[in-house]
């Protein structure tokens, strides 16, 4: 691998493009050992626990025959490898397996639960970044001073407010005291609302729990987004700009935002397992009818293939995700592929 | 060969003077740590959080399991934080939940501490093969959804306080040992580092005289963190119902508020807010060493 790349290297400046591609390669083909890491942790999870599954179906005291049925109809009859291959095979073909409680596909059941997840979570992210991104800059334009500071403390303890807390606090201040918005669900109940009503009361509801949920991704990027001006502010292209008699205002901006943004979009794909964690507890809180409503409602079943399926679910997309940004992140800054 | 040199002392394999200044630069960060007003306060909230957790319950000598009030009674004089639905005194269960989580998360910590550092001191060191296996190991347990690995195994196996721990600290690790692997890859190639090698210190000698205290400040900084992280994710656990359902903890106290958020706002607010003071004690601490070490 190394020989390869020095190799490349070997052949110049002018192939950038080819250890860029080399980069790519490289970097797809690693996430194979980590979903099939995600497989195997999610199979020896089902083989491990005590119980049976059946059982928790079928009842006690059943029909031996009902039982063997019950068991071969799930391929729980099998040798342990053998359900293991069966258990790729058929994770490889998309197929999650079947709901105990509701009997028809998992991955069907977490695709329902997919749109109301987004909503929050790219709600939540868009509200983060419109907000964090000029309260960055704010700070970043006199550090330490008593702007900076204030907003550094706040920043800090939104960080360390618990989601399902701040949830809660937001219900108490603006649903339940003020009365602006509502308390729980995705829509109005009974509301029978189509088109641009439809929209707007969903709307609505999502304001609260986005913003409970973006707490703390708005804390994360402001404090991204300072430390990272404050460095860019400190170099070189940066004197040169001042001393062209640029103002201040404009060099901070235009000269030193673009490049201190990069690392945003890092952090923000490596933070998608906290969103989603986060996600699951203001759900719960809200009545939001996404996959953490969904992951506590299995719970209360025991529905093994739907948790399983959702941890699989939701390792892959954090993976592919992470994929995505690192190559984004190569795209706009070549040293990546490099180093 | 490497045996056959005796009695190595770290004198001989420092030049004279690296030890007392790199001894100074760890104490000084510490110092000017707390001399920032982050650290100060962070310090403060530590010990408001220690006091609450570790020495109010001597104090606080209501049974918080004890029916001790009328039912949902905003706080007064006698329940100062008010009492919940089946009238148990709430200050009494924040004081005494206190404990519980903090000494959860102390030893998810302790057990993360452990297998991040020596598998990021491993990866650092060897290199090679072993390198790109640990950090194949430490993608895949880091792309893991904790709050949701959790909750399967307390669905599988049932609640209880040993699980939760080993599997908050099984799945903590990564980050911890990214970040030490990373800082052992930047020092493994400097000079004094070298110098010990080429004196003939043992490879052991090397990790753990040599390495690990020159990688400690930026894994400090990380265990803070961690501290803060593994709190919130306790929390969020007991929150959810998936905690010990024999020990009080403050995610529980917010998360049996839930029914009650029109009546007794009270119930939600006061373990809520003791969760947040814990959890920024340790993020201003975190936050102050780093400043302190020259970052920001």
């Amino acid at each position: 691998m190394h020989e390869l790349r020095s190799f490349v290297a070997l052949r110049g400046h002018g192939d950038l493009l080819s250890v860029t591609r080399w980069y790519v390669v490289r970097r797809t083909l690693q996430i194979v050992p980590t979903v099939l890491g995600i497989v195997l942790i999610a199979f020896l999870f089902v083989h491990l626990a005590p119980g049976d599954p059946v059982m928790a179906v079928a009842g006690e005291h059943g029909d031996p025959a009902y039982y063997a049925f019950m068991r071969e109809r799930f391929g729980l009859d099998q040798s342990v490898p053998r359900q293991l291959l069966t258990y790729l095979a058929r994770i490889a073909r998309g197929d999650l397996g079947t709901s105990y409680v509701q009997g028809r596909s998992t991955l069907a059941i977490i695709m329902e639960r997919v749109p109301a997840t987004a909503l929050l979570g790219g709600t939540a992210l868009l509200f983060a970044l419109v907000f964090s991104l000029p309260l960055g800059v704010v700070a970043a334009r006199h550090p330490d001073s008593a702007r900076d500071s204030t907003i550094s403390a706040v920043a800090l303890t939104l960080f360390s407010a618990p989601a399902f807390w701040l949830a809660q606090m937001v219900i108490l201040c603006f649903a339940l005291g003020l009365r602006i918005f509502p308390v729980q669900g995705m829509t109005t109940a009974g509301s029978d609302a189509t088109g641009v009503h439809h929209v707007l009361d969903i709307a609505r509801h999502v304001l609260l729990p986005a913003v409970a949920l973006g707490a703390q991704e708005l804390a994360v990027l402001v404090r991204l987004t300072r430390s990272g001006l404050i460095d860019e502010m400190g170099r070189d292209h940066i004197r040169t700009a001042r001393a062209k008699g640029v103002r201040e205002i404009v060099v901070l901006v235009r000269h030193a935002f673009p490049r201190a943004l990069a690392p945003t979009i890092t952090v923000v794909g490596a933070r998608m397992g906290h969103l989603l964690a986060g996600a699951a507890v203001v759900e719960v809180v809200f009545g939001w009818p996404g996959l953490g409503r969904l992951l506590f409602s299995a719970l209360e079943t025991r529905d093994t293939p739907v948790l399983l399926g959702l941890f699989i679910v939701i390792s892959f997309s954090v993976v592919v995700v992470n994929l995505a940004t690192d190559l984004i992140h190569a795209a706009i800054d070549p040293r990546i592929a490099l180093g | 060969m490497r045996q056959s040199i005796p009695a190595l002392h770290s004198a001989d394999l420092v030049p004279a003077r690296a030890v007392p200044i790199v001894a100074l630069q760890r104490r000084s960060a510490v110092a000017a740590a707390l001399a920032r007003p982050a650290g100060r306060t962070g310090l403060g909230l530590l010990l408001v959080t220690l006091t609450l957790a570790v020495v109010a319950p001597a104090f606080v000598r209501t049974d918080p399991f004890a029916l001790s009030g009328s039912p949902l009674a905003p706080p007064t004089y006698a329940h100062p934080l008010g009492t919940d639905a089946l009238g148990r005194d709430l200050l009494s269960g924040v004081v005494h939940a206190g404990g519980a989580s903090l000494l959860i998360a102390t030893a998810v910590v302790l057990v993360a501490v452990a297998c991040g550092a020596s598998i990021g001191l491993l990866a650092g060191y060897r290199g090679g093969w072993i390198d790109d296996a640990l950090s194949r190991a430490i993608e895949l347990f880091q792309v893991m959804p904790r709050l949701f690995v959790v909750a399967i195994v307390v669905a599988l196996f049932g609640p209880g306080v040993d699980r939760v721990v080993l599997t908050l600290g099984l799945t903590s690790w990564p980050i911890l040992a990214r970040v030490v692997r990373n800082e052992v890859l930047a020092t493994r190639h400097i000079e004094f580092v070298v110098a010990a090698e080429a004196l003939g210190a043992s490879p052991t000698y090397v990790v753990w005289r040599v390495l690990l205290p020159s990688v400690l400040p930026s894994a400090a900084v990380m265990v803070g963190l961690l501290f803060g992280q593994v709190l919130l994710t306790e929390a969020s656990l007991g929150f959810l119902g998936l905690g010990d359902p024999n020990t009080l903890s403050w995610g529980l106290l917010v998360g049996e508020s839930r029914g009650f958020l029109r009546t007794a706002w009270w119930l939600a607010v006061f373990p809520g807010l003791a969760i947040t003071v814990a959890i920024l004690a340790f993020n201003l601490l975190a936050d102050a060493l780093s400043a302190a070490l020259g970052g920001r």
